[in-house]
């Protein structure tokens, strides 16, 4: 069983245009010259049984309908229309690749088009691309590209951006003159004065992530003022979905713009796929990395779609291109641009107010909890850490016996703050959900 | 076409609500200076409105599930459903990636078992499943190969590419901080050994290579090649995209690779999805298992863990565990089909080929005589001398006889090629009116070829010009469709001379 549809005779027929006797024949030059490998056995197994095998391995991870989960820290559960998992099942989309055909791709460019254009309107930038892997290889992308245009090799990185950002971001900048300089966070907030401390003529980009890892909304545009009075771009990493409310990285002056696009009509998916959202300035475009559709027109005048700028892409430029990103995320941007023409304007607003509420209903429960207590006074938008009178990893054990996901204890990334949770919530978090978790929180502490 | 953007569709106040109660006015509690000071403009329509609008934008596209889709090197094979069903079911896409892994061990066994499996298939010691597309693969191995050479203490900064390698080889070794060198082909199409002799210096850090290479052949010298590299201290890569002709049979680590990136959406059967998501795991020898990214999964005593702590690895180059729906997909596409499917896999899609090519040698030039491996190039030199008719002219064509055109202007090496993969799931019917389309383009191209300078002539747009577009850039949907200008509201700052 391979879904190869030739029958006995057709393979006779083939291999008889070929003048051979067998498939096996076919591979004679390679069985000369390489030892016979020890390829190991996989069984094969038939569609119902395998069916019934994987849901034995699904169930080890537990009912989601019956868990819920208190966890963000980079994947946001919000409500997934309908609409999109059954418009991106169509064939059409799903089995396509990449738009190299522009006249059998409309659908494709086209919807990447009005990707790109949602992309702007919510990070507030002139331009963006049609997606990268996720979120955290768009902020690396971005130094990188900052690297570029300022021809400096300085880093300013808010140590209160997702380390496991900061982490992709090393890895991507190992290799390249670059040196990573850590802005400290104060109070779990980036402070304009400590990044004009930091700032000197080295620097290339300040890297801000707003709302930052511990869910506090930064004073992006204070630190965008500060900027602007220096060469230095300014890198802004967003959580989609607050922009229904909060100030946009362009209006905050940002030089670049990245988010996670995974709150934006994708589920969960134990961490993929996603999708990266990058936008710049229009000055900058030659130097942003990945693939770009642009409107054009056919000999009869009739609009259409192509993939434009190729010159900066890696299959034109080889070791000259702007990135190596060649395959990207194009149905989770798919999703992104369907969920966000389902929901439109007032109801991404919508969804950040419920989630903002949410939490701030959750985060009133919890901290009046014995022993309990906000870390940070700063405002949150849906995410907010906890202080706990014991050990974290501790509670995120008992609440697992209750089926429940706490928040996530943040000794796991800073061993210093082994009392520390980081919780969060959507507007698909129910008031009969937060009621469980504080019956089973204050059993675990009591 | 009806070709309006969903913005044009959009009317002020239309849309659809998707979660009751009411809206909590929040804006009270944050400072102004926190807020935006006016709303994206999204697009307002009804749900109904939206899916009408996409499922019209799907039908101006080509896909594997439309038709024959012979693009060269990216192994458009069928999609199998019952992985796309599992992957939609909530105990898989309702998982939270950072979730206690007690609460994960389904996700965690299945991606070791496809970790193993992939090993022995590959002949390497380990894989991490972490890279979220070949290219991202690339950059995960070449970094592993900096990261061995500077654990030696060993200053290595060159690596070599073929002229006939993929664009993401030389831009991954850029990005990975190599300095890059071309290696010319030899006439047979095939690393030529004497050149790369005179490439290796204790400089070399290590070479990037396709087997079968991007011409469909089969490096015969890979033994000699690897023991060359070897000799001088650098380590060879194996760029795993044209792995369909060779899994189940053969393993790149029998051949004397170090590192091998697959691509699961072409070998191993998930669906390409427009250009992405895809995966790219990256599996290793033994000496280079400790330069492996973080997180990997291994086998405690009791249950699955994730190892975050591995001093010598080259870091995380995700937020989180890669593309892990796509590895379920292709765990299940492995599991139906087993060693011995996989072997009718590479078996097929080589006979298929071989036999496309066999057929259209009569009228069009392969770029190499004799036996292919899953894929050929022809050339349509000959078609652009004669009846000044290009490849691009023969591709569009054949859009009009229902077909997708190959892989067209690639590999640079071979004049006006076309890069036909047909892979193991098309029919012996399709593979014979493939052929009879072009036998009947080659007509065409000396009776009328204007009639295919001017083609496609049946789809919804015809050529675009790229030139005009790349120069006049429209790259999202304004009110007024004139130049790009500024809409970033007080995003006024310019940094001039930058």
């Amino acid at each position: 069983m391979s879904f190869a549809p030739h029958t006995e005779e057709d393979i006779a027929q083939m291999l008889g245009a070929l003048g051979l006797r067998g498939v096996d024949e076919l591979f004679e030059e390679l069985k000369a010259t390489l030892p016979p490998g020890d390829v190991p056995e996989v069984g094969q197994t038939g569609e119902f049984e395998l069916r019934r095998q994987l849901w034995d391995m699904a169930r080890l991870n537990g009912r989601p309908d019956q868990t819920p989960c208190f966890r963000g820290a980079g994947a946001y559960e919000h409500y997934v229309p309908a609409a999109i998992p059954q418009l991106l099942s169509r064939g059409e989309f799903f089995t396509a690749y990449t738009p190299y055909q522009a006249e059998v791709s409309q659908g494709t460019l086209q919807a990447m088009y009005e990707f790109q254009t949602m992309v702007c309107e919510l990070l507030g930038m002139e331009i963006a691309n049609a997606s990268m892997y996720d979120g955290a290889s768009a902020l690396a992308e971005a130094a990188l590209m900052a690297l570029r245009i300022s021809k400096k090799r300085c880093l300013l990185v808010s140590d209160a951006i997702h380390p496991q950002w900061i982490d992709v971001l090393r890895t991507y900048t190992a290799n390249v003159d670059a040196e990573i300089v850590s802005i400290p966070a104060r109070e779990g907030i980036t402070l304009p004065a400590a990044v004009a401390s930091a700032i000197d003529e080295n620097t290339a980009a300040v890297l801000i992530q707003n709302p930052n890892v511990f869910g506090i909304i930064e004073p992006i545009r204070e630190i965008g003022y500060l900027l602007a009075e220096q060469s230095a771009l300014f890198i802004v990493a967003a959580y989609p979905t607050t922009l229904g409310i909060l100030a946009s990285p362009g209006e905050a002056g940002a030089d670049i713009a990245v988010a996670e696009g995974q709150p934006l009509g994708i589920p969960l998916s134990y961490g993929g796929p996603y999708v990266g959202l990058f936008g710049t300035k229009l000055e900058h475009v030659r130097q942003m990395p990945g693939r770009i559709s642009g409107a054009a027109f056919d000999g009869k005048g009739r609009r259409g779609y192509v993939m434009t700028l190729q010159a900066r892409e890696q299959h034109i430029r080889r070791e000259r291109a702007t990135s190596n990103i060649c395959s990207n995320q194009a149905l989770c941007a798919l999703a992104v641009t369907i969920y966000l023409s389902l929901i439109g304007p007032s109801g991404l607003r919508t969804v950040a107010e419920q989630s903002y509420s949410v939490a701030h209903r959750l985060a009133e429960r919890l901290s009046a909890l014995p022993g309990c207590s906000l870390a940070y006074d700063a405002q949150f938008f849906n995410e907010f850490v906890l202080e706990l009178p014991v050990s974290a990893d501790d509670v995120e054990r008992e609440l697992w016996n209750h089926g429940i996901i706490s928040g996530l204890p943040l000794g796991r990334w800073w061993p210093n703050h082994k009392n520390e949770m980081l919780f969060c919530a959507t507007e698909i978090i129910s008031d009969a959900a937060i009621h469980r978790l504080v019956a089973a929180m204050e059993e675990a502490l009591s | 076409m009806n070709s309006a953007t969903v913005f044009e569709k959009s009317r002020p106040g239309r849309g659809t609500s998707f979660i009751s109660g009411h809206a909590t006015p929040v804006c009270a509690d944050l400072s102004p200076k926190a807020l935006r000071s006016a709303p994206p403009r999204l697009p307002e329509l009804t749900e109904g409105e939206v899916v009408r609008h996409y499922t019209n934008l799907s039908r101006n596209n080509w896909g594997v599930d439309v038709g024959f889709y012979p693009l060269g090197s990216c192994t458009m094979k069928y999609n199998p459903r019952l992985a796309e069903q599992i992957a939609s079911w909530p105990e898989f896409s309702a998982a939270h990636p950072l979730r206690p892994v007690r609460a994960a061990q389904g996700f965690l066994r299945i991606m070791y078992e496809t970790e193993r499996i992939l090993s022995r298939l590959c002949g390497m010691a380990r894989f991490t499943l972490q890279p979220a597309a070949g290219a991202q693969g690339e950059l995960c191995g070449m970094l592993i190969i900096r990261k061995h050479h500077a654990t030696r203490r060993d200053r290595r900064n060159t690596v070599i590419v073929p002229d006939s390698a993929h664009g993401t080889n030389p831009a991954t070794a850029a990005l990975a901080g190599f300095k890059v060198v071309t290696c010319p082909s030899s006439d047979e199409g095939l690393v030529d050994i004497g050149a790369l002799k005179k490439l290796v210096n204790d400089d070399l850090a290590g070479i990037m290579l396709t087997n079968p290479n991007t011409l469909g052949l089969f490096e015969r010298d890979i033994r000699e090649i690897c023991y060359i590299v070897h000799n001088a201290g650098g380590l060879v890569y194996y760029d795993g995209a044209n792995f369909n002709a060779l899994v189940g049979r053969f393993r790149p680590g029998d051949m004397g690779f170090d590192v091998v990136h697959l691509n699961l959406h072409k070998t191993f059967g998930t669906p390409h999805g427009g250009g992405g998501p895809g995966s790219g795991p990256v599996g290793v020898v033994e000496k280079l298992e400790p330069h492996l990214p973080v997180p990997l999964i291994t086998k405690g005593p009791e249950e699955f863990e994730l190892e975050e702590h591995r001093p010598l690895s080259i870091g995380r180059l995700n937020a989180f565990a890669g593309n892990a729906l796509v590895i379920v997909k292709a765990y299940i596409y492995m599991r139906l089909l087993g060693t011995a499917g996989l072997r009718e896999v590479s078996g097929n899609s080589v006979l298929a080929a071989n036999y496309l090519k066999q057929r259209l040698s009569e009228v069009y030039t392969p770029s190499h005589p004799g036996r292919c491996m899953h894929e050929f190039v022809l050339s349509a030199e000959r078609h652009k001398n004669e009846a000044g008719v290009r490849a691009v002219d023969i591709a569009k064509r054949l859009i009009d006889l229902g077909f997708h055109p190959p892989t067209m202007y690639f590999p640079l090496t071979v004049p006006e090629a076309l890069m036909i993969e047909p892979t193991e799931t098309e029919n012996l019917e399709t593979l014979d009116a493939f052929v009879d389309a072009l036998l009947q383009i080659d007509r065409e191209a000396r009776e009328s070829p204007e009639m295919l300078h001017n083609a496609p002539h049946e789809t919804p747009v015809g050529r675009l010009d790229e030139v005009e577009a790349a120069k006049n850039l429209n790259v999202r949907w304004q009110a007024e469709p004139s130049a790009n200008t500024s809409h970033s509201q007080d995003a006024s700052k310019r940094k001039d001379g930058q």
